[in-house]
Parts: structure tokens; C-alpha cells; sequence
């Protein structure tokens, strides 16, 4: 909320179409020696699904996670080129990680909710950092994003469980309603479904499909079939020589699927992949 | 929006505050010990020369005077201790190694580690009455003996974990061979996780070697030097604390000095170990 | 404190080795596991005979004065009249003020070392911390005796004696030695045990716990306030247990500077004893059945209560590192 407001009072530094959503600009990442990106460069369309798609260990959580500069969290970890968010270099000296984290949320490959906290205060976990203090409109916010979530009606008579008592699938989708409480402008879902059966990972595609009326998302997946089931556009990431991930094609996820430009993309999506 | 900036801003600030606060701590801690160590190298500077190592001690008003009997004398116990102490501590931590899976090996480790922690003063009055009372007489053999029940737990518990470390692969491929266990442990387990057991043996040494209490009780104390096992020994702990609480001006200096010695020793071995530990299965 | 899994849990079937064991071939190997398994139970033993010996010897005192002992605050060997509630209130005041000390100063030296410090600064502070703990206790008395003591006297006695005089704590005329430089020395000999557990519970914390809340917005001290410590909160408890274990027992620091009076009283700044101290002190001088009797009985109420925080202890450490275990991703 804060940001929002801040934002539209803010001269915009890059004009343009390319204002909104997410420019990404010649994006390198590097674990200690290991450069585990190379020269990563695209445009996230606001309001829109893309989704990452590559083989594993190719680099599709680091990139995702030097969306909301998580991938400084890992000790050794390095970063560098641009990722403008909505004309804002979120690595620009003196932005604080803590306000673009708070504007680009992030669930998880492995649903991780606060073992040690109710269903309840693990959706509250947000609102509470940001000194959201009244008991009424804390409950309404918890109870709005569990309903986006789509878990509310199972959860409802027991928030007061740990959200460790829940089912994988449920668990997953709590730590979605987690990061919606703060009502963030970009999700980032990094293979949100890996550890789900085909009827909890259903749901959560529907919920994706919803949720791009507000927000703009970016998913890892494995699954060739639910990129295309759920996103408009798609990145394919490989490994270079050295093993660093580059970016191989990026455009239309129907474009893509049928009639990809790079004859990598065609033999990965269509499972030919040495 | 401003209410929302200062929620921003007090965050902001809490997180240093209790950043610097963290960091702060470490520092007093580790200021601790330069401190101690330092003041010991400082007021003791007066004694540290190679006659206080060589030279008995001087009568009050001479100058000069050593600890010499003190050395010895704390050789002397460790040694003991460690004879005693070490091959038991050994087996035991073997057995929790290697047999120790089943409900005996738990209990065994839980009364390890609660051993660990009985204050060093009831070691001390448990051997005075099961050694010092039947003798009839402090000994240095039930200084000895303390020492080892004291550093026992030590030995059994890094023994353990040290053995533990040893890869399967290895016990697996001498077992093939078809050499009975007890030789793989004593031929492959052992020498593989030598560099522990040594490391547990000093660890055990390192807590040992500055122990007064239990020795106050058993050891005693004795001016007069070394005279067997069976007679009161002089310890470096000992004399520390006696100096200490005397109430002249170079004796102060000399328990520094001891102090600084004792330090030095304890310090040397932690170090050792440390640097023994930080190379094994690279 | 996170160890290995036992090889036999891991690495083979229990019932492969044990087929194999039970095979009569090798008589060796029934000879080597009797020897060691009767080292291992030689600690058992120990523990048992401590208990029994001290018990046999304090059963004069036992014997003579029953529950009295505990509630008495007399102490004459004269009249061999003695009462041990003095010293066991110094073991209790003086390592509540440890506590209250070390704790906080030792968690965020765990949270310093676990979450905060760059990566090349981990390790040589983490030593340093744990060196403090190889000082010999003797040695750490010394320096209390000398530095401590005097700095204690004045400013810190003077200056709470005259700011914070009206509440009955800080009562009384600056001594230097007495409960509040016995809990300050027994702060610092327990705070590098307690670091280490904490220090050890927190780096077991998995980070998918830390990165959930960084990515809802939480800045450093967030993430570690509220995502981190109460996921440790076991751990943490058990290491100020374990602290609390150190602190009950240590003799010969206390002793140097706790001053030797023997009372009751809430006045920090006045000397006392705890039962560790009085044992030290008085032990060799004791004659006679009662006396040494009621220095024993000081030993075993010592050895019981340290042995309870320890299992208690020892038990949730272990207990915390099971649960890491299954829940650590
Ligand atoms: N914490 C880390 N430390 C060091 N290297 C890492 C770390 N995390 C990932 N890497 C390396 O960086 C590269 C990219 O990893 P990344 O996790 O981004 O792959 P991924 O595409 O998400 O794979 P997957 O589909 O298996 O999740 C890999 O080579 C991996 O080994
Ligand atoms: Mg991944």
C-alpha cells in the first residue's frame, strides 16, 4: 500500500510502454565462483503470467529470486546488471531489499509456513511487520486472502491450528495467502506445484489464472503442460558451457509451443532434451 | 502514507539497533578474554623468566622463587588422570560408537553427558571419601583419580562422535575382507578416527588441567615437592588460588604469573585441537 | 549440535550386523564388545557410587537434622549446629543474576555468530568465545578478585547504591566482593556454553524459515525475531538450562569473590556463600562426623539439583535436535 501510493507521486525515470512491469537488463548472478546466470535480459508484462521453463540446476530459482533480491540472502551470493520495477532499479544504491520485498512477494518450491504460528498469524505474518495493529481489519485481510488463496473454507473453523497441521497442498496454499495478505504488485511462484497431487495442483493453476486480473506473476515450472495451461508468456533458460544459465528464447506462450524459434526450445518442450 | 514512512522508519531502526546490539555482545565476550589473558601476561610480567619455571619457591621477603613443585606436580596429575582416564574414556566411547545403537548406548550417553556436568567440587568430595578417608591421607593418586572421573565423559562422548565420522564404506570394505569386527574397529575405525581421539584426549587434558576444586579435597597441596603417589602433591591451581587469597604483594604477582603459565597451556591445546579438527575428512 | 546419524541407523540393517556378531567365529569380538561395553557402564557405575557414597557420608548430618538442613541458616561448628539455607539461596541468587546476565548477552552473541556475522569473521569469533570457556575457573577468580572486584566497589555499587538505593537490592554499603560479583563472574563462565547450544540450535534453523519472512518484507532483525528464535525456542531454552547447570556448580571463581558471609539477605552487594563456595572454603577444616557431614550433605543437595537441570538439559537438546532432524528441510 505504501509503495503504490509513493510510486504514481514519483517522477517515472523510463518513459515508455516499458514503464510497468519488469525490465530485466543484462542480469548476471553468481554463487560465491559460480556464475549460475549469464546475461539474462527481458520484459515481465504486467498483468500477465510468465512462466520460467528449463531443465534443473539451469538457473530458474536464481533468476526468480534476483526478482526480489532473495538471491542476496544466500551467503557468497552475488548479483549484477538491472531489474527495473516499473522504471525503478530495484538494484540501485541506497533501495533497501525490505521495500522490494514488501512490493514483489514470493512463495516457495517447498511450502515453508512458521511451524511455530497459527494458520492464522502465519497470513497476519505481513500485515503484522507492517505495524497493521486493528484486530477487525486484520481479520478481514487474513480472511480476503485466504479466500484468494482458495482455502479459506477448509481452513475457516481451524486458524487457530499450527500451519504446520495442514496438508501439503493446504500448506502450499497458505504460504500463497501469505504473501497476498500484504497485497504485493508482482508474485513470484518459483514450481509452486512440485510437491502437490493433480487435484491440489489444479487449484492452484485456477487460483494463477484469477489472480492476474491483479497482480503480475512470474512461475517456475517443470510441467510443459501447465506453462501452457496457465501462462501468456514464457522464458526457456539453458545451461551454457561453463553451466551457467542463459536465456534461450522468450516470447507468446502459444507462439512458443507451436512453432518455437530455437531448435533447443523445440526439442526441450517437445521432451527430446539430451 | 507519512504514519506509514515512520512504521517504515522505526523498523529500519529497531533491526540496526538490535544488529548492533548482537554485535556489541560478541565483542564484550571476546573482550573478556583478551582482558583475562592479558592482565595475566601484564601483572605476572615480574615472574615470567626461566627462574620461576626452575626454582622452588622462596620464603616470604627474598626475592625470587618459582613454581617448579607445582609444574611437577600438575605433570604429575595430569598424567595420572590421563592414564587412568583415557583407555576407559576410549572404550566406552567406542562401545557408543559402535554398539552403542540400542537402549544401553542412550542410557550410557545420557549419564555421559549429565556426568559433564557434576560440578568438580562433589568429584572432589566423592574421592576424598572413597579414596582419601580409606587411605587415611591426601595422595596424589586421589588427585589422580578425580582428574580421570572428571575427564572421563569427556574422552567416551568425543571418542564417540570422532568414531562416528569414520565413513561406512571404510567398516564395510574390511568387513568383506572377513576380518572379525573387533579388528576392523581396532585396525580400520580406530586409526581412521585417530586425529579425534587424540583431539577428545586433550580436550579432556585442556578441562583438567586447571581444576582446583576436587584437588583442594584430594591432592592437597605440598611445599616440599613430589614424594610418590601416596603423599599430597602440589598443583598449579592450587597455589594460583592460594597465592590469590594471601595477602602480599609478589605473591599476587607470582599467582599471575602461574596464571599466564596455565593459560598459555590450556590455550596451546585448544588451539591444537582446533586445528586438528579443522582437517579431518576433507 | 547436530551429529551424524549413528552409522548402524544409517549405514546397515541392525539385524545385518547383528547376524553377523552373533556368528561364535570370532571369540574376539565377544571379548572386545564385554571390555568396551564395560567401560561404557563403568560411567553408569560412577554416577550410582557417587550418589551412594555421598549419601552414606552426609548420613550423619542427614540423620540428624532431616529437612531441617535445608531451612536452617545456622552454621556453627562449635555447637555443630548446621543449617544449609544460606548457602543453598547464594547458589540460587547468585546464578539467577548469572543468568539474567548471560542469557541475553549470550544470545546475541549466538544470534552475532549463527546469523549476522560475515562469513570469514564466523569462525575465529566463535573460537575466541569458546576459549573463554577454557580459562581455568581459578584463574577467572583471580582476575575477578582484581579487576573485577575493585571496578564492582565503585562505580557500579556506588553509582546503583545512590541512583537505585530505595529498592532493598542495592541496600547497603559497597563491598565489592559478595552476590553481585559472584553472579557476574558465574555470567561469564556460563555464557560460552550457553552461546555454543544456542549458537548451534540456530545455525540448524532452516533457511527456508528465514527466507519466508525476508520475503514478506521483514528487514534482518525481523527475520530473526520472528521467523528464527521461535522456531529455536527449544534449543535456546535448553542452552540456558545447560548455562544454568554450569553456573549451580562452579566453585573456585565464586569462592574467590563472593566475599564468604552466610546469610540470607536481598542486599546484592553483601558477601555470601553458595554451596560450592562453602564446601571449598570450609572442607579441609572440617572435623568430626557432623561437620564433614553437613558438607557432604551440601555436595549431594549440589550434585542433585545440578544433575536434575542437566537431564532436564540434556534431554531437550537432544530432544530439539530430533525435531530439526525430521523437520529440517
Ligand atoms: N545456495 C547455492 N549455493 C551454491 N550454488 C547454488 C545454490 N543454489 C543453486 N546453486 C547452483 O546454481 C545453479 C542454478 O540453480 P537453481 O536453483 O537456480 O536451478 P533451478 O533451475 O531452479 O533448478 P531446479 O529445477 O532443480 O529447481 C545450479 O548449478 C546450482 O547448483
Ligand atoms: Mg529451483
Amino acid at each position: 500500500m505504501v509503495m503504490q501510493e509513493e510510486r504514481t507521486m514519483e517522477p517515472q525515470t523510463t518513459p515508455g510502454p516499458a514503464t510497468r512491469g519488469i525490465v530485466v537488463q543484462k542480469l548476471n548472478a553468481w554463487y560465491g565462483p559460480l556464475q549460475a546466470l549469464r546475461d539474462v535480459s527481458l520484459t515481465i508484462l504486467p498483468n500477465r503470467v510468465t512462466s520460467v521453463i528449463g531443465p534443473s540446476g539451469c538457473g530458474k530459482s536464481t533468476f526468480i529470486r534476483c526478482l526480489n533480491r532473495m538471491h542476496e540472502v544466500v551467503p557468497g551470493a552475488r548479483v549484477q546488471g538491472k531489474v527495473l520495477l516499473d522504471g525503478e532499479d530495484i538494484y540501485a544504491p541506497g533501495v533497501d531489499p525490505v521495500r522490494v520485498r514488501r512490493r514483489v512477494g514470493m512463495v516457495f518450491q517447498r511450502p515453508n509456513p512458521f511451524p511455530t504460528m497459527s494458520v492464522f498469524d502465519n497470513v497476519a505474518a505481513g500485515l503484522r511487520l507492517n505495524g497493521l495493529r486493528r484486530p477487525g481489519q486484520m481479520s478481514d485481510a487474513v480472511e480476503r486472502a485466504l479466500q484468494q488463496a482458495a482455502l479459506w473454507d477448509e481452513v475457516k473453523d481451524k486458524l487457530k491450528q499450527s500451519g504446520s497441521a495442514l496438508s501439503g497442498g493446504q500448506q502450499q496454499r497458505l504460504c500463497i495467502a501469505r504473501a497476498l495478505a500484504v497485497q504485493p504488485e508482482v508474485l513470484l511462484m518459483d514450481e509452486p506445484c512440485s510437491a502437490l497431487d493433480p487435484v491440489a495442483t489444479s487449484r492452484i493453476e485456477d487460483l494463477v489464472r484469477a489472480l492476474k486480473e491483479r497482480y503480475t506473476i512470474v512461475i517456475v515450472t517443470h510441467n510443459m503442460q501447465q506453462a501452457a495451461r496457465v501462462s501468456d508468456m514464457t522464458a526457456f533458460l539453458l545451461m551454457g558451457d561453463d553451466r551457467a544459465g542463459e536465456l534461450i528464447e522468450y516470447g507468446q506462450t502459444r507462439q512458443m509451443f507451436t512453432n518455437p524459434r530455437d531448435e533447443r526450445t523445440e526439442a526441450y518442450i517437445t521432451g527430446r532434451f539430451g | 502514507m507519512t504514519t506509514d514512512m515512520q512504521v517504515y522508519l522505526r523498523r529500519r531502526t529497531t533491526s540496526y539497533l538490535m544488529v548492533g546490539l548482537c554485535g556489541l555482545a560478541t565483542l564484550v565476550a571476546v573482550s573478556i578474554l583478551l582482558l583475562v589473558v592479558g592482565y595475566t601476561l601484564v601483572k605476572g610480567i615480574a615472574f615470567l623468566n626461566l627462574d620461576f619455571v626452575t626454582q622452588t619457591a622462596q620464603p616470604l621477603g627474598e626475592p625470587g622463587g618459582g613454581i617448579r613443585h607445582e609444574i611437577i606436580g600438575t605433570l604429575v596429575l595430569v598424567a595420572l588422570a590421563s592414564v587412568l582416564g583415557i583407555p576407559v574414556g576410549l572404550l566406552a566411547g567406542a562401545y557408543l560408537s559402535e554398539f552403542g545403537g540400542g537402549r544401553t548406548g542412550l542410557v550410557v550417553r545420557l549419564v555421559a553427558d549429565v556426568l559433564t556436568g557434576v560440578p568438580s567440587v562433589v568429584v572432589g568430595i566423592f574421592v576424598y571419601v572413597l579414596v582419601v578417608q580409606p587411605m587415611g591421607t591426601f595422595s596424589a593418586l586421589s588427585g589422580g583419580v578425580a582428574l580421570a572421573i572428571i575427564m572421563l565423559p569427556v574422552v567416551a562422548r568425543t571418542t564417540e562422535e570422532m568414531m562416528r565420522l569414520v565413513p561406512a564404506t571404510y567398516r564395510e570394505a574390511a568387513l568383506a575382507l572377513g576380518i572379525p569386527r573387533w579388528r576392523m574397529i581396532v585396525s580400520v575405525v580406530m586409526p581412521g578416527a585417530m586425529v579425534g581421539i587424540v583431539t577428545g584426549s586433550m580436550l579432556g587434558i585442556a578441562r583438567i588441567a586447571g581444576e582446583t576444586a576436587p584437588l583442594i579435597f584430594t591432592a592437597l597441596g605440598n611445599r616440599f615437592g613430589f614424594a610418590g603417589l601416596g603423599q599430597p602433591i602440589a598443583a598449579m591451581p592450587l597455589q594460583i588460588w592460594r597465592y590469590a587469597v594471601s595477602a602480599y604483594d609478589t605473591w599476587h604477582q607470582q599467582a599471575w604469573a602461574a596464571s599466564f603459565l596455565l593459560v598459555m597451556l590450556v590455550l596451546v591445546i585448544s588451539i591444537t585441537v582446533r586445528w586438528l579438527t579443522s582437517r579431518r575428512y576433507h | 549440535m547436530a551429529r551424524a546419524p549413528h552409522p548402524q541407523e544409517v549405514h546397515a540393517p541392525v539385524w545385518w550386523w547383528r547376524a553377523r556378531f552373533r556368528r561364535p567365529a570370532s571369540p574376539g569380538d565377544w571379548v572386545f564388545q564385554t571390555i568396551a561395553l564395560l567401560a561404557a557402564l563403568s560411567l553408569v557405575g560412577l554416577l550410582v557410587a557417587m550418589t551412594l557414597y555421598l549419601l552414606n557420608a552426609a548420613w550423619p548430618a542427614v540423620t540428624r537434622f532431616g529437612l531441617g538442613f535445608l531451612t536452617s541458616s545456622t552454621w556453627d561448628p562449635v555447637q555443630e549446629v548446621f543449617g544449609a539455607l544460606p548457602a543453598v539461596y547464594g547458589t540460587l541468587l547468585t546464578s539467577a543474576i548469572a543468568m539474567l546476565v548471560a542469557i541475553p548477552v549470550s544470545l546475541g552473541v549466538a544470534i552475532f555468530l549463527a546469523e549476522l556475522a560475515p562469513p570469514w569473521l564466523r569462525a575465529p569469533a566463535s573460537f575466541l568465545v569458546e576459549m573463554l570457556a577454557a580459562i581455568p575457573s581459578v584463574v577467572l577468580g583471580l582476575w575477578g578478585l582484581f579487576v573485577m572486584v575493585p571496578v564492582i566497589r565503585d562505580p557500579v555499587e556506588r553509582w546503583l547504591g545512590s541512583s537505585l538505593g530505595f529498592l532493598p537490592l542495592f541496600q547497603g554499603p559497597p563491598f565489592g566482593v559478595g552476590f553481585l560479583a559472584g553472579g557476574l563472574i558465574l555470567a561469564i563462565m556460563a555464557l560460552p556454553i550457553i552461546t555454543a547450544v544456542a549458537r548451534d540450535t540456530l545455525a540448524a534453523v532452516p533457511s527456508s524459515q528465514r527466507e519466508a519472512m525476508l520475503a514478506l518484507g521483514a528487514t534482518r532483525w525481523e527475520a530473526i525475531s520472528r521467523a528464527v528464535l521461535p522456531y529455536a525456542r527449544s534449543g535456546i531454552v535448553a542452552a540456558g538450562i545447560l548455562g544454568l547447570g554450569r553456573a549451580l556448580g562452579e566453585t573456585m571463581a565464586v569462592t574467590m569473590v563472593i566475599g564468604n558471609g552466610y546469610q540470607v539477605t536481598a542486599r546484592l552487594f553483601a558477601p555470601g556463600n553458595t554451596m560450592a563456595s562453602k564446601i571449598a572454603t570450609e572442607f579441609n577444616e572440617a572435623s568430626g562426623d557432623l561437620y564433614i557431614g553437613s558438607l557432604v550433605e551440601l555436595a549431594l543437595v549440589l550434585f542433585a539439583i545440578t544433575l536434575m537441570v542437566n537431564v532436564v538439559g540434556r534431554l531437550l537438546v537432544r530432544w530439539t535436535v530430533a525435531k530439526a532432524r525430521v523437520g529440517g528441510q
